[in-house]
C-alpha cells in the first residue's frame, strides 16, 4: 500500500505539530489527573500498606486508620495467645500538635511503634535508622515536610504537645493524605505525644505464623478477645481509601477531574484528527471515485490516527515523566505505576481511533461526485 | 456485442425544493469500445451529471445504465464502487492527484486498490508512466510537475487499472492550448489505439476534431439533431504517445 497515511500525516508539518500537541496535552492531562488520584489513594492507606501485618485489631466501629479508638493494651496479650499468631504489636496513630521553633503550631500524626518489631517501621529512610528511635525523645519525620514543620537536620529539638522531641532521622516520600505529616516514635513516646493513657493502645497488629490460615486466626481473635474488630490489612487499607477518597468527597473531586481530563483530552484529540481528515477530504473523495471501498479509506484514516497516537503517547509520556518526577518533592504525589503507563497507551490509541471514527462518519457520507466539482 | 456503456431513458432529479431540480430528462446514449464520444453543451446542461452516472458515481432517478452489459442503475454503493474499480478510469479537470505521493505512488495507489502491490505494482506503474511519456518523473511529487505532466500522471493512474472505459471531465481546461492538444492526442489513443470507450465532457469545441462523435446536451436532454459524427482529425495527426513533446 502506498504510504498515503504516513505522507498525509507528515506532509503538513504545522498540522502535525498541532495534532501531536493536542494528543500530548491530552495524555499529560489524563496522566496528571489519574496520577493524582492514584497518588492520593495510595497515600491515604500507605501506613496500612507498609505495616507488614496480616491483621489489624481495632476497637469496634473504627472506619479508617486515622480514627482509631483507644482500648486496653491487655488485649495484646490475649491476641498473642490466639493459636496461629506469630507476632502481635501495639501501635498508636493519633493526631497531635507540633510546635515549631518560631512558635507556630502545626498538626502532626503520631505513629507510635516498637522499633524492634518488623511491624510498622518508618520506610524509605534517608537518614538514621528505626533503631535510633530507641534514643530518648526520638522521632523520625519525612524530609518533604521539613519546611512545614520548620525542621532542617538530625538532632534538632521540637515540642510535641508539651513534650520534648528530637529528630533522629528522615524518610523520603512518606506523605500524609491530610495536612498532618506522619511523625514516627516509640509506642511509649507516642502515648505522651498523643495523650493516650498508659495502659491503652489504638491498634494491635498481627503477623500470622507461617502455614497458619489468616481467616482462622481472625476468627480465633474475634472469639477470644472481646469488643474488638479484626480486619486484614487489605480490608483496612480499602476501608481507609474508600473513606478518604469517597466518603469525604476528596477523591470524587480528583476522580471527576480525571474524567474531565479524559473528556477534554478526547475532545482535543477528536478536533485535531477531524481537522486533519477534513483537510484531505477531496483526496478521500478521489479514492472513493477510483473505486476504493469505504474500508480502504477507513484504513488510511485509522493508520493516520494510530501513528498520531503513538507519537503523541511517546512525547506525552516523556513530559508526564518529568511532571511525575517533579511532583516527588512536593506534598501531592503524582504516581504513574506501570499498569497505568501501559493502560495509557491503549487509552491514547482508543482516543485517537475513536476521534478518527468521528471523522470517518463524514467520509462515509462523502459524495464521490465531489471530484467533479473543480 | 453489447456497448461498453448503454444509457436508456435516463433521468436525474436533484432534491431541492418541493419539486426538485431536473438535471437529466430522458437520455439515450451508447458508447462502444474504441469510440471517443464528447459531451458538449452549456454550463448546467447536465453533462457532468450524465458523466457521473455513467461513471457509477451518481445513481439515476430512473432509466437504465449498463456498464459492460451489467445493469448498474439499481446497484448499491458497494457494488458501484466495485464496477468503478473494475471497469472505469477517471481523468479529472483538476487532476486530483494525491499531493503527498510521488507520481509513481499515485499510480501505484490505483494498483493497490486492485490488489496489486510490491514490485509488480512498481513495474506496472513505471510502464504506464512511460506509456504517457513521463517515465522519468516516477519519484517526482505533483507540486514539482507542470500542468500537462500532472494530467499525464492522472491518465497513467486511470490506465493502470486497465479499464475498458475512460471518463474525462474537462481534461484540458487547466492546460494551455498546446499542452491540451498533446493530452487530447493521448486520450484519443486510449480509444483508437487501445480500444477503450472514452467519454469526455468539454466546453472547448476545438477538441471536437479528436472525437468520433459529439453529443450536445441541453436542458438535460440530448439536443435533437445535434449528435454529430466526426472523422477524428486529431487521430490522423496524432503521434505515438512515447514520442510526444514534453508538456
Amino acid at each position: 500500500m502506498p504510504p498515503l497515511a504516513r505522507r498525509n500525516l507528515f506532509h503538513d508539518k504545522v498540522r502535525l505539530i498541532v495534532t501531536v500537541t493536542g494528543i500530548v496535552f491530552a495524555v499529560v492531562l489524563i496522566v496528571v489527573e489519574l496520577g493524582l488520584f492514584v497518588g492520593f489513594t495510595e497515600t491515604t492507606s500507605s501506613l496500612v500498606d507498609h505495616s507488614g501485618a496480616d491483621l489489624w485489631v481495632t476497637s469496634r466501629h473504627v472506619p479508617y486508620v486515622e480514627l482509631g479508638v483507644p482500648f486496653s493494651e491487655r488485649k495484646l496479650y490475649q491476641v498473642r495467645a490466639v493459636p496461629g499468631v506469630q507476632e502481635a504489636q501495639k501501635i498508636i496513630t493519633r493526631w497531635s500538635d507540633w510546635k515549631r521553633a518560631d512558635g507556630r503550631q502545626e498538626s502532626v500524626q503520631i505513629v507510635g511503634i516498637n522499633p524492634d518489631s518488623t511491624l510498622v517501621r518508618p520506610w524509605n529512610l534517608v537518614q538514621g535508622t528505626a533503631g535510633d528511635l530507641k534514643k530518648p525523645d526520638a522521632i523520625i519525620m519525612d524530609e518533604i515536610y521539613k519546611e512545614k514543620l520548620g525542621a532542617s537536620h538530625v538532632g534538632e529539638l521540637f515540642e510535641i504537645r508539651g513534650h520534648r522531641a528530637r529528630i533522629v532521622g528522615f524518610t523520603h516520600g512518606i506523605r500524609s493524605f491530610t495536612t498532618s505529616p506522619y511523625v514516627f516514635t516509640t509506642f511509649k513516646n507516642a502515648q505522651d505525644f498523643a495523650t493516650i493513657p498508659e495502659d491503652q493502645t489504638i491498634f494491635i497488629l498481627v503477623k500470622v505464623a507461617p502455614g497458619a490460615n489468616v481467616e482462622q486466626v481472625r476468627r480465633g481473635i474475634l472469639a477470644d478477645v472481646k469488643d474488638v474488630e479484626v480486619f486484614t490489612s487489605h480490608e483496612f487499607s480499602r476501608m481507609t481509601q474508600i473513606y478518604w477518597m469517597f466518603t469525604t468527597g476528596a477523591g470524587v473531586a480528583v476522580l471527576l477531574a480525571a474524567v474531565l481530563g479524559l473528556v477534554v483530552g478526547f475532545v482535543v484529540v477528536a478536533q485535531t484528527i477531524y481537522a486533519t481528515t477534513v483537510d484531505h477530504l477531496k483526496e478521500f473523495g478521489t479514492l472513493k471515485a477510483m473505486g476504493a471501498p469505504n474500508s480502504y479509506v477507513y484504513k488510511v484514516i485509522i493508520a493516520q490516527a494510530t501513528m498520531s497516537a503513538v507519537i503523541g503517547y511517546v512525547l506525552g509520556m516523556i513530559v508526564s515523566a518529568f511532571v511525575v518526577r517533579a511532583s516527588q518533592s512536593g506534598g501531592a504525589a503524582i504516581l504513574m505505576p506501570w499498569p497505568m503507563a501501559v493502560g495509557m497507551f491503549f487509552l491514547t490509541l482508543l482516543m485517537c481511533i475513536g476521534a478518527a471514527m468521528v471523522s470517518i462518519s463524514k467520509v462515509t457520507r462523502l459524495d464521490p461526485a465531489m471530484v467533479f466539482k473543480g | 456485442m453489447h456497448p461498453a456503456i448503454a444509457v436508456r431513458e435516463l433521468t436525474k432529479t436533484y432534491a431541492e425544493g418541493a419539486a426538485g431540480v431536473p438535471a437529466l430528462r430522458g437520455i439515450d446514449l451508447d458508447v462502444h469500445a474504441g469510440e471517443l464520444v464528447m459531451l458538449v453543451g452549456p454550463s448546467g446542461s447536465g453533462k457532468t451529471t450524465l458523466l457521473s452516472i455513467m461513471g457509477c458515481i451518481l445513481s439515476p432517478s430512473s432509466g437504465s445504465v449498463r456498464i459492460a452489459g451489467t445493469e448498474v442503475s439499481t446497484a448499491n454503493q458497494k457494488q458501484l464502487a466495485k464496477v468503478r474499480l473494475e471497469h472505469i478510469g477517471f481523468v479529472f479537470q483538476g487532476f486530483n492527484l494525491f499531493p503527498t505521493l510521488t507520481a509513481g505512488e499515485n499510480v501505484e495507489l490505483m494498483l493497490d486498490l486492485k490488489g496489486i502491490s510490491g514490485e509488480s505494482a512498481k513495474a506496472r506503474a513505471r510502464q504506464v508512466l512511460e506509456q504517457v511519456g513521463i517515465g522519468d518523473k516516477y519519484e517526482t511529487f505533483p507540486s514539482d510537475l507542470s500542468g500537462g505532466q500532472k494530467q499525464r500522471v492522472a491518465i497513467a493512474r486511470a490506465l493502470a487499472g486497465d479499464p475498458n472505459i475512460v471518463l474525462a471531465d474537462e481534461p484540458t481546461a487547466a492546460l494551455d492550448t498546446r499542452t491540451g492538444q498533446n493530452v487530447m492526442r493521448m486520450v484519443s489513443d486510449l480509444a483508437h489505439q487501445e480500444g477503450r470507450a472514452v467519454v469526455i465532457v468539454t466546453h472547448d469545441l476545438r477538441l471536437l476534431e479528436f472525437a468520433d462523435r459529439s453529443v450536445r446536451i441541453e436542458d438535460g436532454l440530448a439536443a435533437p439533431g445535434r449528435e454529430e459524427h466526426h472523422i477524428p482529425g486529431g487521430l490522423l495527426q496524432a503521434e505515438p504517445a512515447a514520442s510526444l513533446p514534453a508538456v
